[in-house]
């Protein structure tokens, strides 16, 4: 930095005041507008806590760190801004293992705050000790240990920089209990420098028109739209240029959402569970867009057949995902929103596609997801259509992992971005019930519904107490198969119905444990019921949990085998 | 195939870890790492030898070591004029009826021998990775007790020399 002669209003007015790290850590947080922070105290983070006794910035005590994390994502996922998260050292820390390890692959901003043993006795293996700098090393965007007071404010301004900026992503800082207790100036952050990180936001237009021509020529082009065009918040430039340049539109899981599911133009999601014209258009094309998607195992099948015959174009704001599991022909690094504003500029004119359209919208119209219904049990997949019907489609949806979740993906068409929170890269159990409570924090006026399978539920359902601490309206719907259905899927399908562990019937009743948290529970077992009781619940004002008995033995289908291309689909018709 | 990368990195503690981590998780080989100062004060050097199967792997890997916050500059040097050295210490038998002819083997490769003990004699070299080969595949017969290479560490040449040097010797390692 130069020196400025012309005093600024700033050098002017601000004296440096004198402060704890706990308190600066605090102070920093309120300047980053942080709203809420998602936290559970312990030893080495007391005086921080101490410091959040005085109020200024709301706290939500999660009863578990795994809780506190996937809500921070939750809240990330729908508001767009940082979850902030705080823990103590040791089992504190490395509680937030997989909630870190989620928002990594899922690309989610978060800040993690972990208590750490005091400087002097790092190393010593001291009482709640654990590295949670090397654990988390390959799991976050960026991580710090901070060694000295002097350094909280400066390292705050770069976490938050660093976890919002670029490809989002979770920073952790680690800050060990004599930091915390130091006394130090508090120097307000403005600029941040970090000459190792400069992500490129603005494309390269010679690409942008590259990828134009390509589209020109182009008789079977289909566009990929992932996760990166709701980060950029650019589903209406993506809707634009998709019809102009008369693109068929593919979503991965993640990125659900991100373009109208009504739209004429949309195929649903692709890969594994995905659609079959979804599908079809990804394994026929001969130009393949790819925009703010990493090309996932889970969409791709096996690489051997993906996109074999197209034209590759991937728009990535990390440089790293383009070209590391499809070769690409153009590759252009950009945020998404920056990348489809230019693409309208430099006005794209589809090609001659109307055969290719008509053959897709068939595909589409023909092939549409299945299931056999019934009058006498309730089908899974009929009961996301009633929540979806009974939610006027309005919702945000929130799931945990397994065959319900890949069934929400399929039977709750989205119309509008940010309403969709699902764990995709890591795949977690447990995610559902916390990310919905932070997803319900982060928008306290929408209606989130948690759409959970039993046996994930049962990881993280000690949440539950928090539906009625915060009075959090989450509407809690476990599609209940007595059993881990993907689990089963898998066995009966790959291992010859050996059923090994996956089948859980002894359940406890849950509309009891709805009520020992103080929250109504409501049971359903036929379809009848479920209008009954789905009706009921979302009318109710307060937090609900609506424990649905389904059909046990559903499959998803339809479905690429591990290993198979996407046009060696199974199941994708009665 | 080798390729040689040339690594700038902030000196903060842990940022060896960073980088051998990244390597770890996404199972790229690494052949040789060597780090140390740089001309710059709070930036390391580090020359990494990688062994890859194929171009993209080799390009993965830079783009992932560009991603990391602690990374100021990544370039793979090895298609360029470079000097690249290497250390080796070798403790080999030498019994007295063998030291002149030991002394007189390394001469050529402009080894010294840096200590001295009865039976062993201690020899150090430095040079290109061929040349150090080449002294330890001499030396085996003599029997190796110990041996301690340091890996490669290089950099491009100076601009002028670069263009000055003939055409054939620009696109490999230079081994004088
Ligand atoms: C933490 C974790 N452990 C194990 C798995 C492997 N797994 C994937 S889906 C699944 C079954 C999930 O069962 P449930 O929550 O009842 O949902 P369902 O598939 O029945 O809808 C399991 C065990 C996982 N994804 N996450």
């Amino acid at each position: 930095m130069g020196v400025d002669l012309k005093p600024s209003a700033k050098t002017c007015t601000s004296v440096k005041p004198l402060m704890n790290g706990s308190r600066m850590l605090v102070e920093a947080l309120k300047r980053e507008g942080v709203e809420v922070i998602f936290g559970y105290p312990g030893g080495a983070v007391l005086t921080i806590y101490d410091a959040l006794y005085d109020g200024g910035i709301p706290h939500i005590l999660a009863r578990h760190e795994q809780g506190c994390i996937h809500a921070a994502e939750g809240y990330a996922r729908v508001t767009g801004k940082p979850g902030v998260v705080i823990a103590t050292s040791g089992p504190g820390a490395t509680n937030l293992v997989t909630g870190i390890a989620d928002a990594m692959l899922d690309s989610l901003p978060l800040v993690v705050f972990t208590g750490q043993v005091a400087t002097q006795v790092i190393g010593s293996d001291a009482f709640q000790e654990a590295s949670i700098i090397g654990i988390t090393m390959p799991i976050t965007k960026h991580n710090y240990q901070v060694r000295d007071v002097s350094e909280l404010p400066r390292i705050i301004r770069e976490a938050f920089h660093i976890a919002t900026t670029g490809r989002p992503g979770p920073v952790l800082v680690d800050i060990p209990k004599d930091v915390s207790n130091a006394m130090g100036w508090f120097e307000d952050q403005e600029e941040v420098h970090l000459p190792g990180y400069q992500p490129t936001v603005i494309p390269h237009r010679m690409q942008i028109r590259k990828v134009l021509d390509a589209i020109r020529t182009a008789k079977k082009p289909v566009l990929l739209a992932g996760a990166g065009v709701l980060h950029a918040r650019a589903q209406d430039l993506l809707r634009e240029f998709a019809e102009r340049a008369q693109l068929p539109v593919v979503n991965t899981l993640l990125g659900l959402g991100g373009f109208p599911a009504s739209h004429p133009l949309f195929l649903g999601m692709g890969g594994m569970h995905g659609s079959y014209a979804a599908n079809k258009a990804l394994y026929e094309a001969d130009l393949l867009i790819n925009i703010g998607a990493r090309f996932d195992d889970r969409l791709t099948g096996s690489l051997e057949h993906f996109a074999k015959s197209a034209t590759v174009a991937h728009i990535d704001i990390d440089p790293a995902e383009i070209g590391k599991n499809v070769p690409t022909d153009i590759p252009v690094v950009g945020d998404a929103g920056e990348a489809l504003k230019m693409l309208l500029e430099e006005r794209p004119e589809p090609g001659d596609v109307a055969e290719w359209l008509a053959e897709l919208g068939e595909a589409k119209r023909q092939r549409p997801f299945w299931y056999h219904d019934s009058d006498r049990e309730l089908k899974p997949q009929r009961l996301i259509q009633m929540i979806h019907e009974f939610t006027g489609g309005g919702a945000i949806v929130v799931t945990d992992v397994g065959q319900h979740q890949m069934w929400a993906a399929q039977f709750y068409p989205l119309e509008e971005p940010h309403r969709w929170v699902t764990s995709g890269g890591l795949g977690t159990m447990g995610f559902g019930l916390p990310a919905a409570i932070g997803a319900q924090l982060g928008r306290p006026d929408a209606l989130v519904v948690a759409v959970l399978g039993d046996g994930g539920f049962q990881m993280t359902m000690q949440e539950l107490a928090l539906l009625k601490e915060y009075n959090l309206p989450v509407k809690v719907i476990i599609v209940n198969n007595q059993a881990l259905g993907m689990v089963r899927q898998w066995q009966e399908l790959f291992y010859q119905g050996r059923y090994a562990h996956s089948i859980i019937p002894n359940l406890p009743d849950l509309v009891k444990l709805a009520e020992a948290y103080q929250i109504p529970g409501y049971r359903a077992k036929t379809p009848s019921e479920a209008s009954e009781v789905l009706r009921r619940a979302l009318a109710e004002p307060g937090p609900v949990l609506v424990d649905c008995w389904v059909t046990p033995g559903e499959n998803v289908y339809p479905m690429v085998p591990p290993g198979k291309g996407l046009h060696e689909m199974v199941g994708v018709t009665p | 195939m080798n390729r040689i990368l040339s690594v700038v990195v902030n000196n903060r503690s842990g940022v060896l870890n960073r980088i051998t981590g990244l390597f770890l998780r996404r199972g790229f080989n690494i052949q040789s790492l060597t780090v140390g100062t740089s001309e710059t004060e709070g930036q390391s050097r580090m020359t990494i030898v990688l062994d890859v199967d194929d171009e993209r792997t080799a390009e993965q890997v830079i783009k992932q070591l560009h991603k990391q916050i602690d990374v100021l500059k990544v370039s793979d040097i090895t298609d360029q004029p470079i000097v690249a050295r290497e250390l080796v210490l070798i403790r080999v038998n030498s019994p007295l009826q063998t030291r002149s002819e030991l002394t007189a083997l390394i001469e050529p490769f402009r080894a010294s021998i840096i200590d001295v003990s009865r039976d062993t004699v201690t020899i150090q070299a430095v040079g290109s990775p061929e040349k150090v080969d080449a002294l330890i595949f001499l030396l085996h017969p003599y029997g190796i007790k110990e041996l301690a290479r340091t890996g490669l560490t290089a950099f491009v040449r100076g601009t002028d020399v670069a263009a000055e040097a003939p055409r054939p010797y620009r696109n490999r390692v230079l081994s004088i």
